[in-house]
């Protein structure tokens, strides 16, 4: 039988555009004939999560009525996930932000009165004016996530402030970044993670919730390598998805990995699995490396990770004869406790050891991208003092969402006195909410452009509601998988009621601050057109087709013409980091003691649903009905100690005292007794999302403390311990 | 004449209900109710674990208890094995509801008729997979023609051992589950 996708999308290029009449499967039969309406096919990519899928949208008239993958786009090759296949429960969620609002009641009481945009920007201009004379430009602080925050930054470079942060450093994947840099030169991440997962023979995951954490092509390639025989190997305190996939899970002490780590590379030097050749070619450090790991033996391993010994070897040596075509994959939510840099490092190493940089079934090296950079027309204004949200560690390097909370509280290094926020709900994002909350009191302006009345929005004081991604134009998008390409993010409906794209308000604000010669474009369309003109790329066939290969871009291993190269100091990857070396911090990472949680007490871990992303999407109606509550995972004999049984009602208690919301609680076998689990981003405190307002668990207002790692500031979130109360 | 069947390699499925939701969406399946799910079964005792998740649908039984049952006979089997249900018919008894075994159905509230998976035929028409299959992020859904012995299902099922669910009820399903790369240990 020939059904193929490839159908779909002949017909789906076909009808981009025109239009077509379609049955519809779904009328009564005998019911009236439905009205046949046009039907269009329009592609597009995702933002449901940030892994921006491509996406092709059917439309029935005015309306969207279904999604699907773009089987030309590599981080969707024709599939989305269930998020992407439930973007209509955004686009249509009644308890979409609507018109712009200005807060009438105090802070967090929910009063707002319906605002024309011109009233709210003219409140927003006078407070911006007054902040200025007062204390300058520069004590206005943006905190961004997603596509809508490049504009936002831009509107922040005209008015003069350095202080963007992206919780996606600091709380997310930061130390990683750092770790790999250090190490190699570059980060793992590109549009996707440069994982070769398809293909690798052994793979060890730590902590890592792949399947749960539903990143749609990472997720294909991780179940294509478990077609292909990889043979998996899980370090995790909890029998996650991965871990059910695995031959051999080590469920090991939270907060020990780097022990596990050392311990690793130890055996790796003295049974001799290393890539000789490749070490020798393409790295420093190794004889200094080996003196620091030399007392890390796998029975102290077994001591500190909890582990037997057996299982520590038998994992390793796994690894080392399959190498190079394997992979130590490190994760991508990274901050845990604190020295999370050392413990990337530590991985790095690893992979650097068993030779899996620029190795088939390691880590593809990224594909070469030439493409000429616009001419900048405007040129922004230098702020007058220097950025004060990458804190003071000599290797932060984006905005750090918790040093301008921490400015804020204390006027330190100076005062900041405004947040714009875009696309993240803080209080479910920084740790500590009260603190949050106290930084909140000392602004003069918070405005949040968003798309749901989310916990952070209903803290604002002007809320400008955004278009969504179904609605907008973004800035052409280089997708870099093994092969890059440009994909095109286009409007697939009109925006409904009155909310406007985010480029359109960075620059409606740019206009009325007086601020008009930063604005760079009249509409982004024509800006994404000059920029396809100048890559050679058709735009018209572009947003016919959705995505467009570059053509040569495809050289993901090493060989003896496709060199890698190494941007580090030395040129090489750096075993032995002498950058770190010169600020008095360990070259090689050390093993250091975390504190363990008290009896009666667990540690909190937290992780992801496939089909929810953070509290971003939890008020959506199709994925509400999949997944609307947040169980807390209780290992099985504890429970049976503690009287509690599956399904019973807890709450959790954090260490200040703190109680979360009633809960319920999943007695399960598949967790160690050290600790408790639940899904990130549920109890939603704001009445205005009326399926998610009160439902489950808060992970966040959990954690009353982080641990700062001091190479480059990322908040370590797993030190924080909780205690189970049953509820009746 | 086509025989319809789907194979599920459950060792590629990591439960991440994206077929759910295209299913809901394709088909227009109303609030909280469902043509499939995923269920995830743990056995064992830490830390000696195993965790099945199992993706189920109708069966499209080729000895249909639900037809059966039917007193109206909106229920019934096509020639090429789905098994569908004339809505014109459907008086909305429940008597299907009551018969399979699978709890593969549910009620229509606004119209009033039962209701269930149809193997998307409205897609087949047109040439297209199931809509969970082609959105299947582990590719653990595999439809295809019984009949013709060189299509993938019809492979897949001579190379591996399937099972069926409830097999002794003796209602022969046509939803066939493998587990195709067994964890080597
Ligand atoms: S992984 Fe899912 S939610 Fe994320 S961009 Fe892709 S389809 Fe959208
Ligand atoms: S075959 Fe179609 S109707 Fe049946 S479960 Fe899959 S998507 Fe739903
Ligand atoms: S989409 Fe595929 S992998 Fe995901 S739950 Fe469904 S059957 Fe399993």
């Amino acid at each position: 039988m020939a059904i193929s996708r490839r159908n779909f999308l002949k017909c789906a290029a076909l009808t981009a555009g025109g239009a077509v009449l379609a049955e519809s499967p779904f009328v009564r039969a005998g019911a009236k004939a439905v009205i046949k309406k046009d039907i269009r096919y329009v592609p597009s990519f995702c933002e449901m999560c940030f892994w921006r899928c491509g996406l092709i949208a059917k439309v029935e008239g005015d309306r969207l009525v279904k999604l699907d993958g773009n089987p030309l786009h590599p981080q969707s090759r024709g599939r989305l996930c269930a998020k992407g296949q439930s973007g209509m429960g955004l686009l249509y969620d009644k308890d979409r932000l609507k018109t712009p609002l200005i807060r009438t009641g105090k802070r967090g009481d929910g009063k707002y009165r319906k605002a024309s945009w011109n009233e709210a920007y003219s409140y927003i201009a006078e407070k911006l004016t007054a902040i200025r004379k007062k204390y300058g430009p520069e004590s206005v602080a943006l905190f961004a996530h997603g596509s809508g925050g490049a504009y936002m930054g831009n509107f922040m470079e005209a008015w003069g402030s350095p202080n963007h942060s992206h919780p996606s450093y600091a709380q997310c994947l930061g130390a990683r970044e750092v770790a790999f840099t250090l190490t190699f030169g570059q980060g793992p991440a590109s549009t996707a993670e440069r994982y070769d997962m398809a293909n690798s023979r052994v793979m060890a995951l730590f902590g890592s919730h792949l399947g749960e954490n539903m990143h749609n092509s990472h997720i294909q390639d991780f179940v294509d390598g478990l077609g292909n025989g990889t043979k998996l190997i899980v370090i995790d305190p909890r029998y996650s998805t991965a871990a059910t996939k695995s031959s051999m899970w080590l469920p090991i002490k939270p907060g020990t990995d780097i022990a596990l780590i050392l311990a690793w590379i130890n055996i790796v030097i003295k049974e001799n699995w290393y890539d000789h050749d490749y070490i020798a070619k393409y790295a420093i450090g190794f004889k200094e490396l080996k003196e620091a790991v030399k007392n890390y033996t796998p029975e102290w391993a077994a001591k500190k990770t909890d582990l037997p010994k057996h299982q520590i070897v038998e994992a390793i040596r796994e690894l080392g004869r399959y190498k190079p075509n394997v992979l130590v994959h490190p994760g991508r939510h990274y901050s845990w406790y604190g020295d999370d840099t050392q413990r990337g490092r530590g991985l790095a190493i690893l992979n650097a050891l068993l030779g899996t940089w620029g190795r088939k079934g390691g880590i593809w090296l990224p594909p070469k991208v030439n493409l000429a950079k616009l001419k900048k027309k405007i040129k922004y204004p230098k702020p007058k003092r220097d950025s004060l949200a990458y804190g003071d560690y000599p290797f932060s390097s984006a905005g750090i969402t918790t040093e301008v909370r921490q400015a804020t509280i204390s006027g330190k290094p100076y005062p900041i006195k405004a947040w714009f926020v875009i696309g993240t709900n803080l209080m479910k994002t920084m740790p500590a909410p009260e603190i949050t909350k106290k930084a909140i009191d000392n602004l003069d302006l918070v405005v949040n452009i968003d798309l749901m009345p989310t916990d952070m929005v209903m803290m604002s004081d002007v809320i400008l509601p955004a278009a969504s991604y179904l609605e907008r134009h973004d800035d052409l998008a280089v997708v870099t998988q093994k092969n890059a390409g440009i994909a095109i993010r286009q409007p697939v409906v009109k925006p409904w009621k009155d909310v406007k794209p985010a480029w359109l308000i960075a620059n409606e604000l740019c206009a009325k601050m007086g601020l008009g010669k930063y604005i760079e474009y009249k509409t982004l369309e024509e800006h994404m057109r000059e920029k396809a003109k100048l890559w050679n790329i058709d735009y018209d066939k572009l947003s016919r087709v959705g995505y467009i290969p570059i053509p040569d871009s495809y050289h993901p291993y090493i060989t003896e013409k496709n060199q890698p190269k190494f941007d580090t100091d030395s040129k090489k990857i750096e075993l032995y980091s002498s950058a770190l070396d010169d600020e008095d911090m360990d070259p090689v990472p050390r093993y250091t003691h975390h504190r363990e949680p008290p009896a009666g007490s667990f540690r909190l871990i937290y992780g992801r649903s496939p089909v929810q992303t953070f509290s971003r999407s939890i008020n959506n109606k199709w994925l509400w009905e999949l997944k609307n509550d947040n169980a807390v995972w209780l290992n099985a004999d504890i429970a049976r100690q503690m009287g509690i049984k599956n399904g019973d009602k807890i709450s959790l208690i954090n260490e200040k005292g703190g109680k979360s919301n009633v809960g319920r609680v999943k007695v399960t076998e598949r967790i160690r007794k050290d600790c408790v689990y639940l899904i990130h981003g549920f109890g939603s405190t704001s009445k205005r999302m009326t399926m998610a307002y009160g439902r489950g668990i808060d992970d966040t207002q959990m954690m009353t403390h982080y641990a700062t790692d001091p190479i480059c500031g990322t908040n370590g979130l797993r030190v924080n311990f909780v205690k189970l109360l049953k509820e009746s | 004449m086509k025989h319809y069947a789907m194979v599920i390699d459950q060792s590629r499925c990591v439960g991440c209900m994206a077929c759910i939701a295209a299913c809901v969406q394709e088909n227009q399946v109303p609030f909280e109710n469902f043509r499939t799910r995923v269920l995830e079964i743990t056995k064992g005792k830490f830390p000696e674990l195993r965790t099945e998740f199992r993706p189920e649908l109708c069966n499209h039984c080729d000895n249909a208890p639900c037809v059966m049952a039917c007193p109206t006979g909106a229920s019934y089997k096509r020639e090429d094995g789905i098994v569908m249900i004339d809505r014109d018919k459907c008086v909305g008894c429940k008597a299907c509801i009551a018969a399979c075994p699978y709890d593969a159905r549910y009620i229509n509230e606004e119209y009033g008729f039962a209701d269930k998976c149809t193997f998307c035929l409205h897609r087949l028409k047109k040439d297209l997979e199931p809509a969970c299959v082609a959105t299947c992020i582990g590719k653990s859904r595999i439809f295809g023609d019984l009949s013709d012995r060189d299509s993938e299902v019809s492979r897949l099922l001579a190379e591996n051992e399937s099972r069926v669910r409830l097999k002794a009820a003796g209602t022969k399903p046509r939803v066939f589950y493998i587990k195709r790369y067994p964890t080597k240990k």
